[in-house]
C-alpha cells in the first residue's frame, strides 16, 4: 500500500520535468530533425536525404562561419575564465561578510537590465560618435573619430561581458567550499603561492571551472543578439546564419540542418572539454 | 601576572631549546589575545598549552606557525628569530584541527606535497613517503584516497605529512577534537609514542585536560592570554600555583572562606556556612581576616562512618553519581556546603544511598588555598 502511494507521488513529482523534456525539447527536436532530412526537389515536393547536411560541407561560407563561431566561443570562454577566476577568488576567499555580499551583488546588478539594453550600452560606448571615441579625441590621442564597433574585438568584449556572471557564480560557490586551512596547510608545508594555486586551489575548483566553462561556451555559441549588434552585418555568427535560413530565405530545411550541426558541435566541444579536464558531467553539475 | 618559573633544572641545562618565546604579545585592535607570554621548549619534549576556548592558545600557535605576526616580543626556533619569516620558510609544521588533508590528492601525494615544494627528486620522494608511512604504521596506503581511510588513520597521515619534512617543531592544534571518545583515548597513547619515536619537539594545544596530562612532558596552563603556570603534569595537577589552575585542571571542590588564624604554615579558615577547616599548604601570604578560596580534590576526601580529628565533618548524602570507576557522591555538611567526594573503588560505601549519614575527612596537606580574587 505505502509503496504504491509513494510510487504515485514519485511519478507525480516527475511529471512536470518529463512533460517539459518531452514537449519542449524532445518533440521539437524530432520535428526539426525530420525537417532537416527533407530535401526540396520542387515546389512542395520533398525527398528524404542528407542533402542539406551535404550543402553545409560543400559551401565554404557555411562551415567557415561554423568554425569561426566555435573558435570565437572557445576564446570567449577562455577569456571569461581568465577574467572571472581572480574576481571569484577575491570574492570567495579574500572578503568576508558584508563586503562579500556587496561585491557579489555588484556582479549581479548589470544582469537586472535586459541583454538588449546592455548591448546598446556597449554600442553607445564603442561607436564612432560614442563616448570612448569622443574622449580620445578630446584628450588629443586621435585626430578623427574612431569606429570601435563592428569588429571581432567588439564581439569578444560583448560575449565576455554577457557571460562573466555565469562563470563567477559557480566559481565563487566552489571556491567558497575550499577550506581556508587547506591553503594554510599548503603554506605551512613550504608551498609557494603559485604551487598552492596549481596543486590545491585549481584542482578543488575544477568542477566549478568546468561547469562555468560549459555554460559560458553554450551561451556564446548560441548567442544571437551580441554578435549581430556589436559585430554588424558581417559578424558571420552561426546563429545569425540559422536565422537567415529560417526567416529571410524561408529555407527551413537547411536551417534545421544547421541547428542540428550546432547541437552536435556544442556536444562535441563539451565532451572534449570534459575528457581533457578529466571531469564527469554528473560530478561537475552535481557539485555546483 | 605569574612570572615564568622553570620547574626543573632541565630547562636551563639545554643550551639551545628548540622553541623560545619571549614576551610574545598579540593585539587585535583593543583586544589583547596573547599577553607577554614567555616559555622555552627543550628539544624532543612534548609541550602542551592547556586552556579554555578563547584563552588565546590558537593565536599563540598560529604565531609560532607564522600565520599571524606578534605585536611585540620575540620567537626563536633553534636559536633563529622567526619574526618576519613567512610560514612556508619556517622549520615548523602544523597538524590542523580538522587535519586539512588535501582531498584532491591521494595519500602518497598528500605526504609528498612538502617534499615536492622543496624540489626533491621523484624517486627520492616516493622512497621517503613510503618510509614515513611505515613509521606511522600505514605501509602501502599511498595510492588510496583520503576518504577511503578511517579517522585515526587520517590523523596518522596528517602527522606523516608533517614529519616527512623533518621539522624542528611540530605544532598540533587540537587534532583529536573531532574523534569519538574511544578513538581519542587510543590516539593519546599513540601520539605520545609517535613523538617518542620521532624524537621531535611537539607543541600541542588543547582544552582537554586529560589529553594534556597523559601526553605532555610539560604543560602550560593558559588563561586570558597569559600563562598561569608551566610545569610537569604532576606539578600542575598536585601543586597548582594559581586558583585558576586549581579549578581548571582536574575536578575540585571550591570553597569560599575567610582566614581566622595563621599558625606557621597551617591556616585555619571558616567557610561561609561557618564550618572550620585547617590547611597546611603554601598559601601565598594570607593573613587573618583575608578572604580565600580553598580547592579540594574529590579523591582527596575520605569517607568514614564516624570519627574525630582534623577536617572531619558529618554530612548527608545529597546524590550519588554513578560513573563506573569515576563514581562520586555529593555530600551536604551541617552548614549546607556541598562537597563532591570520589567513591572509593574498594567496595566500601558501595551501598551508599541518598539521605545516608556519613563523615568526611581530609588531610590538611591535600587542600590548596589562594587569596580570593575578583573573579
Amino acid at each position: 500500500m505505502t509503496s504504491d502511494t509513494s510510487r504515485l507521488g514519485f511519478y507525480l513529482l516527475l511529471a512536470p520535468i518529463l512533460l517539459w523534456l518531452v514537449v519542449l525539447i524532445i518533440l521539437p527536436h524530432i520535428g526539426l530533425f525530420v525537417v532537416s532530412i527533407s530535401e526540396k526537389i520542387g515546389p512542395r515536393e520533398y525527398e528524404t536525404g542528407f542533402g542539406n547536411y551535404a550543402a553545409f560541407f560543400t559551401e565554404p561560407l557555411y562551415w567557415r562561419t561554423f568554425a569561426r563561431t566555435a573558435i570565437m566561443s572557445i576564446v570567449a570562454t577562455a577569456l571569461t575564465l581568465i577574467l572571472g577566476f581572480p574576481i571569484a577568488y577575491y570574492i570567495a576567499k579574500l572578503t568576508r561578510g558584508r563586503t562579500k555580499t556587496t561585491l557579489f551583488l555588484m556582479c549581479m546588478i548589470p544582469f537586472w537590465v535586459s541583454e538588449l539594453v546592455r548591448t546598446f550600452g556597449w554600442m553607445i560606448l564603442l561607436r564612432e560618435t560614442g563616448v570612448i571615441s569622443n574622449a580620445l579625441q578630446y584628450l588629443g590621442v586621435v585626430d578623427g573619430p574612431v569606429e570601435m564597433l563592428y569588429n571581432d574585438a567588439a564581439i569578444m568584449v560583448g560575449l565576455v561581458y554577457t557571460s562573466i556572471l555565469f562563470m563567477v557564480v559557480p566559481l565563487v560557490t566552489t571556491l567558497d567550499s575550499l577550506d581556508d586551512s587547506l591553503i594554510e596547510a599548503g603554506y605551512d608545508l613550504g608551498g609557494s603561492s603559485t604551487s598552492i594555486m596549481r596543486e590545491i586551489v585549481i584542482p578543488h575548483a575544477m568542477p566549478g571551472i568546468v561547469s562555468g566553462c560549459i555554460v559560458v561556451f553554450m551561451l556564446s555559441l548560441g548567442n544571437y543578439l551580441t554578435p549581430i549588434l556589436l559585430g554588424g552585418k558581417d559578424s558571420l555568427w552561426f546563429t545569425g546564419m540559422i536565422y537567415t535560413q529560417f526567416i529571410t530565405r524561408f529555407n527551413w530545411e537547411l536551417g534545421s540542418a544547421f541547428g542540428f550541426l550546432l547541437l552536435a558541435l556544442s556536444s562535441l566541444v563539451v565532451f572534449v572539454g570534459l575528457k581533457l579536464s578529466r571531469q564527469s558531467l554528473t560530478e561537475t553539475m552535481g557539485r555546483t | 601576572m605569574v612570572p615564568f618559573l622553570p620547574c626543573e633544572g632541565a630547562y636551563l641545562s639545554v643550551p639551545h631549546p628548540d622553541l623560545v618565546c619571549s614576551d610574545l604579545t598579540k593585539d587585535f585592535d583593543a583586544f589583547r589575545a596573547v599577553d607577554h607570554v614567555s616559555f622555552e621548549v627543550p628539544q624532543g619534549s612534548f609541550f602542551s598549552i592547556l586552556g579554555p576556548s578563547g584563552c588565546g592558545k590558537t593565536t599563540l600557535l598560529r604565531m609560532i606557525a607564522g600565520f599571524q605576526s606578534p605585536t611585540s616580543g620575540d620567537l626563536r626556533i633553534k636559536g633563529k628569530s622567526m619574526i618576519g619569516v613567512p610560514p612556508n620558510k619556517r622549520p615548523v609544521s602544523m597538524v590542523f584541527q580538522h587535519l586539512a588533508l588535501f582531498p584532491t590528492m591521494n595519500i602518497g601525494d598528500n605526504v609528498g606535497f612538502g617534499l615536492r615544494q622543496r624540489g626533491v627528486a621523484k624517486s627520492e620522494i616516493k622512497k621517503r613517503v613510503e618510509e614515513v608511512l611505515e613509521r606511522v604504521g600505514l605501509p602501502g596506503v599511498s595510492q588510496r584516497r583520503i576518504d577511503q581511510i578511517s579517522g585515526g588513520q587520517k590523523q596518522r597521515v596528517a602527522i606523516a605529512r608533517c614529519m616527512v619534512l623533518e621539522p624542528d617543531v611540530l605544532l598540533l592544534d587540537e587534532p583529536l577534537g573531532a574523534l569519538d571518545l574511544k578513538l581519542r583515548e587510543h590516539m593519546k597513547v599513540e601520539l605520545k609514542s609517535l613523538q617518542a619515536a620521532f624524537n621531535t619537539t611537539f607543541v600541542y594545544i588543547t582544552h582537554d585536560q586529560s589529553e594534556a596530562l597523559v601526553m605532555s612532558d610539560n604543560i602550560a596552563v593558559m588563561n586570558r592570554g597569559q600563562f598561569e603556570q608551566i610545569g610537569t603534569p604532576h606539578d600542575v595537577y598536585h601543586a597548582p600555583s594559581t586558583a585558576f589552575v586549581a579549578g581548571f585542571v582536574g575536578d575540585a571542590n571550591k570553597i569560599d572562606a575567610k582566614v581566622i588564624a595563621v599558625n606557621g604554615a597551617v591556616l585555619t579558615l571558616a567557610s561561609e556556612g561557618g564550618s572550620e577547616m585547617k590547611i597546611d599548604a603554601p598559601s601565598g601570604g594570607l593573613s587573618v581576616g583575608q578572604r580565600a578560596q580553598v580547592f579540594l580534590r574529590p579523591e582527596a576526601i575520605e569517607l568514614a562512618t564516624g570519627g574525630d580529628g582534623v577536617n572531619v565533618s558529618g554530612g548527608v548524602v545529597e546524590s550519588v553519581l554513578f560513573n563506573g570507576a569515576n563514581s562520586s557522591v555529593t555530600i551536604k555538611d551541617q552548614s549546607g556546603n556541598l562537597l563532591k567526594v570520589a567513591l572509593p573503588q574498594t567496595g566500601n560505601f558501595a551501598n551508599l544511598r541518598q539521605g545516608d549519614s556519613v563523615f568526611t575527612r581530609w588531610d590538611p596537606k591535600q587542600a590548596r588555598c589562594y587569596p580570593a580574587s575578583g573573579n
